[in-house]
């Protein structure tokens, strides 16, 4: 039988290979890969606390994940405009040689 | 006899899930790291559809699967073949093992905690009309709220990708 542990397990260590790859990239498409994985395993969360945990509205779980895969979406897309609007400015996506503000 | 082949199903796709992850924090190249990052994405939408919710499984298909890939797959397209690396940072170790033990307080704190749980789970007779229901009672500003925000998020993308604007003319 699947319980509730066995997805925060699954969601946990998704979100700690999202984490991983957020931090370690270089590349701006590469970070917001890590951001999507990361929200991918709270959605994994969400929907197993609405499968499992007591409660008078069960779908309430489920109705957070749609919300959190709407802003996701707008993220998504403002994030990769602004990455190709970066490249436009500078001829590269490389967060590392992102330092005009820097003075 | 179908309790164990959702038992399989479950480590199965979590299998599926968890390895195409790594295999984004690996992969050389971008294109590839974006390919198992949408085979991730569908071991995702398949453990969804293990815990019953089937339209939250189908929504993760369209979206994920569907639109937020082809626009990264776009992103990566519309830049050159220069910035298609998918290098790490030089200090890619310590943040490796800061992740692992992020990840092992989450665990241990997720076995410890007495979650509330209700004796054989909850069953949703039908999960679709639940969900639109839940949007119009309960979550009707919030469900206005995000169609605001997704109106929004799509001028700025325009604006920011429109030539001519803010930079160098494309």
């Amino acid at each position: 039988m699947i319980g509730l542990e066995h997805v925060l397990v699954v969601g946990a260590l998704l979100f700690s290979i999202g984490l991983y790859v957020a931090l370690s990239k270089r590349s701006a498409v590469g970070i917001l890969m890590g951001i999507e994985l990361m929200l991918n395993s709270v959605n994994l969360n969400l929907v197993g606390f609405a499968r499992f945990v007591e409660s008078p509205r069960p779908i309430d779980g489920q109705v957070f994940t749609v919300f959190v895969i709407t802003v996701a979406a707008a993220e998504a897309a403002v994030a990769l405009a602004l990455a190709v609007s970066v490249y436009r400015l500078r001829e590269s996506i490389d967060v590392d040689r992102l330092n005009i503000l820097k003075w | 006899m179908e309790d164990t082949a959702v038992i399989v199903a479950f480590y199965v796709l979590t299998i599926v899930t968890l390895g195409s992850a790594l295999m984004v924090a690996t992969v050389r190249d971008l294109v590839h790291a974006v390919l198992f990052l949408v085979l991730s994405f569908v071991g995702v939408a398949g453990l969804y559809i293990t815990l019953s919710a089937d339209f939250v499984a189908v929504v993760q298909v369209l979206i994920y699967v569907g639109a937020i890939s082809v626009l990264m797959l776009f992103a990566i397209l519309l830049t050159p073949r220069a910035s298609r690396d998918n290098a790490s940072v030089p200090y890619a170790a310590p943040i490796g093992v800061l992740a692992g033990l992020l990840g092992a307080v989450i665990i241990f704190v997720a076995l410890k905690t007495d979650w509330a749980t209700a004796p054989g789970g909850n069953k949703f007779e039908t999960t679709a009309a639940e969900i639109g229901k839940a949007l119009l009672d309960p979550f009707v500003i919030p469900f206005e709220v995000a169609s605001v925000l997704l109106v929004i998020a799509m001028l700025g993308a325009i604006l920011l990708v429109r030539p001519g604007e803010g930079g160098e003319p494309g």
